[in-house]
């Protein structure tokens, strides 16, 4: 493909792609983000190539590697289109079956069907399986159909078609005014209404002006826009160069974590093509616009994902926060206007550019408008990317598309918002989840991880988890969040370990309060969060540890002590010989028993015990 | 000139200056660490959080910071300022128990008693000497280094600097190092003697002994 020389030579590519598509043999899909490479999926990649080859298929089928598809819990996945049959955790060695079988003779390979664990039913198509029956994928969704590292793609799927209405129909305050309408709101976690940060970007004084993409998303057990822009960076690519337009900006960036080396390779790819062809670069598309972006990559710290620090990284100053009396979009990156938005807000640009403002607005709540994408880890069944449109109830997420708690144990809480974030408890289950919902129950949006926890989680430990890594990231400049955190942490392991008392839970919450009150930026002014909300729900279990020293789940290892159930031991010495502190003594076939004073409450032991007979009380 | 009310007093003040500034100027009294009159404002030592209300909604800001404008209504002693500012300056004084600067405030709100484990640093990280040495001594030897709680102040990768001049203005500037308390007698103890300030020495000297700004840490403190 050679450069792209207007809109009609655009359109005239994608009429043909798709006419070379509807004649298309069946088309082998693998998926291949970061959780499909941990899983050997470049093998399997390779072993499908080969065994195309070796069957001489290559006439059958296609082969398209992509990036993740959003259950990252049973990946690798290859998915066969047109028909969608749905393949899981797909080995290397199973390339061959998935060519002589199913390429070749149109017969389904059943062990690698996805099992429902709910009803034990096998599912072959794609469309059937529960965790994507129920979501509403309007940005994950092209993943699917996508290569990373080939445009032809994505101009496959109506790519770069809002490029060319907004930069051959629209004037740009015609942009402006079309995503206001829609009611779009910014995906980095505040909820800021993106038209309006646009319109304040572009009347504000000054003749540079910058956009800024935000992927420098380090909440633990988040990551859909790593998703996002590994699977698909021209989406974000295409949001940007409208946003530049509609703002009057010529420079834009791409921050993005060291740490994301696929979404790094991919944008990098991404962005090559895209000046190859003409879409980005001087005169985009015969327009008159001018228009590039560049990576900048960060070094790790979670501060950076704050909208200052990440234009002080940008600059090569250290990534520190500084007071936004005056916004970015009037002086950011260099001093000049600067308008940053979230992967994921980028991402909504076109789809609202191609449907129109009122189509997106009908999705979403009354203030909450689009799809909300959340990952949802920890104590639950799929683990995954998932992909909802506002408003959706937490209960449907944990449990219709996530399947709920593994192990029949009982749901406890979840976190929504990584660090700066609330835990949600049971009670609130049927809360729908957007930006106002979620901050009246004491939570936040934030960049949208959901962490499930089950009856096994110790809500004082968990609050302890997020200090200990707020107090890693804090960056020390103002002080409340730095002495603040560290000293609610050093509160919070004394209650885990039993040294507390009564008043330091007073101390904790005066803390907290005052540590949202006072700091300097939003990392400093939410880090209280997961404290205050446990503190909120779960105080009775503040209370157990303080008062009672017990801790109720089982977690904290100074409060809690393993012992054996005398009915059930059967003397058979597993846990005997396991135990590194040779802490359990016991005659073969008679009662072991446990030394506390020696025990060091590892939990070997409890693991190792075939008949379930030791517990912790 | 806009026009704003502190404390329920309209006063007028120019455009571009910040609230602490005009609140200094009209002689009302925000406790600062961080800030210094012939420095940039840093923003770090948040003890001049102020509320401010601009007609759309209340909020805590900065106030060597937040740039006047038309109309705000600025509150320098609220309750959660002043409970704020408490906590904080408990938190600084159990980092730094010996910092005259600190102890000297602690006296002035009425802070009799630090909850926290009592450290011993010499550094509370203001940043007063790195923005010294760089906007007013015109050399920049200093800088900070490491995040959170491995942050300090050091030379480039810690080697003696060849455009240090030795001039000692970080030094002169700093609130811990240069002036320590002398009243504590033990470590993390709080002096309060401020707080009950009656110049013994006068009587028995006829003026006051050190050279320092009078503490009245020389006076024996009166039992409460």
């Amino acid at each position: 493909m050679k450069k792209i020389r207007s809109r009609g030579h655009l359109e005239e590519i994608r009429r043909k792609l798709l006419e070379r598509k509807e004649s298309e043999k069946r088309c082998i899909t693998i998926s291949s983000g970061t959780c499909g490479r941990v899983r050997d999926s470049q093998k399997v990649v390779e072993a499908i190539y080969d065994s195309v080859k070796k069957h001489g298929a290559g006439d059958k089928v296609c082969v398209r590697v992509t990036g993740c598809h959003g259950f990252c819990q049973v990946a690798p996945i290859v998915v066969i289109y047109p028909d969608g049959i749905f393949y899981q955790r797909v080995k290397a060695k199973d390339a061959e079956d998935i060519i002589t079988k199913t390429i070749l003779n149109n017969r389904i390979v059943n062990r690698l069907l996805y099992v429902d664990p709910t009803t034990e039913e096998k599912i072959v198509y794609e469309k059937d399986v529960p965790f994507f029956r129920k979501q509403m994928r309007l940005l994950l969704g092209n993943n699917r159909f996508v290569d990373p590292t080939k445009l032809e793609d994505y101009i496959a799927v109506e790519g770069y078609k809002a490029l060319c209405k907004v930069l051959f129909e629209m004037k740009p305050e015609e942009v402006i005014e079309e995503i206001k309408k829609s009611g779009l709101r910014g995906r980095g976690g505040a909820g800021f209404p993106t038209g309006v940060k646009w319109e304040s970007c572009r009347k504000a004084e000054g003749d540079i002006r910058y956009v800024v993409c935000n992927a420098d998303e380090g909440d633990p057990g988040a990551y859909m826009d790593r998703s996002l822009l590994e699977g698909n960076p021209h989406s974000i690519i295409e949001g940007m160069i409208i946003g530049a337009y509609a703002i009057g900006a010529h420079d834009g960036y791409i921050y993005v974590r060291y740490e994301y080396p696929l979404a790094i390779e991919n944008t990098r790819i991404a962005l090559d093509q895209a000046r190859e062809y003409g879409l980005l670069g001087k005169n985009i598309l015969d327009s008159g616009f001018d228009f590039d972006i560049k990576i900048a990559m960060g070094g790790g710290a979670f501060v950076c994902g704050e909208s200052t620090a990440l234009m002080a990284s940008i600059e090569g100053k250290m990534g520190e926060p500084r007071a936004k009396y005056i916004h970015t979009v009037e002086r950011g990156l260099w001093n000049k206007p600067t308008n940053l938005n979230n992967v994921k807000t980028w991402a909504n640009v076109p789809l609202i550019i191609n449907n129109g403002a009122d189509w997106y607005s009908k999705i979403g709540t009354e203030k909450s408008k689009g799809t909300g994408i959340f990952s949802l880890v920890g104590k639950i069944n799929n683990t995954g990317l998932v992909e909802i449109p506002m408003g959706t109830p937490l209960r449907q997420i944990i449990y219709d598309i996530g399947g709920g708690i593994p192990g029949s144990k009982k749901f406890k809480a979840v976190q929504t918002g990584g660090p700066s974030g609330g835990c949600i408890p049971e009670k609130l289950l049927d809360l729908p989840v957007d930006f106002e919902k979620l901050t009246e129950a004491g939570s936040m949006m934030g960049s949208g991880g959901m962490i499930v926890m089950d009856e096994n989680t110790c809500m004082v430990d968990m609050a302890r988890y997020f200090l200990d890594f707020l107090a890693d990231e804090s960056c020390g400049k103002c002080f409340p969040c730095r002495e603040g955190i560290k000293r609610m942490l050093e509160i919070v392991v004394d209650i885990t370990k039993g040294r507390a008392k009564e008043e330091d839970l007073g101390l904790l919450q005066e803390l907290a309060e005052m540590v949202k009150d006072f700091s300097l930026c939003g990392l400093g002014k939410t880090a209280p969060n997961p404290v205050l909300s446990t503190l909120r729900y779960f105080r009775d279990e503040y209370g157990a540890h303080v008062r009672d020293k017990k801790c109720p789940a089982g977690i904290c290892k100074d409060l809690i002590e393993y012992f054996i159930l005398e009915d059930k031991c059967t003397g058979c010495g597993a846990c005997l010989k396991l135990c590194p502190q040779q802490a359990i003594q016991g005659e073969p076939k008679k009662l072991h028993i446990i030394d506390p004073t020696k025990c060091i409450r590892c939990g070997i032991c409890r693991d190792a015990c075939p008949y379930e007979s030791i517990m912790v009380k | 000139m806009v026009t704003l009310t502190i404390n329920g007093t309209r006063v007028q003040a120019e455009e571009g200056s910040t609230v602490l500034e005009v609140a200094r100027f009209y002689g009302f009294d925000i406790p600062t660490i961080c800030y210094h009159d012939e420095l940039t404002p840093y923003g770090a030592c948040r003890l001049c959080m102020v509320e401010v209300d601009d007609g759309r909604r209340t909020r805590l800001v900065a106030s060597c910071l937040y740039p006047v404008k038309e109309g705000i209504k600025v509150r320098t002693h609220t309750e959660r300022v002043i409970n704020g500012r408490k906590l904080l300056l408990e938190l600084l004084l159990a980092r730094c128990p010996n910092s005259k600067t600190l102890q000297d405030l602690a006296s002035k709100m009425g802070l009799e008693k630090v909850r926290f484990k009592m450290e011993n640093e010499n550094c509370i990280l203001c940043g007063l000497c790195v923005r010294m040495c760089a906007e007013q001594m015109g050399s920049g030897a200093i800088g900070f280094v490491g995040r959170g709680q491995k942050r300090e102040v050091v030379t480039p990768f810690r080697e003696a600097s060849e455009i240090c001049r030795n001039c000692g203005a970080c030094m002169f500037i700093c609130p811990v190092v240069e002036l320590q308390c002398r009243g504590v007698k033990s470590p993390g103890e709080l002096c309060n003697s401020c707080l009950v300030f009656t110049p013994q020495c006068l009587e028995k000297y006829g003026n006051v002994m050190c050279t320092l700004e009078s503490c009245g840490a020389c006076v024996e403190k009166e039992e409460k």
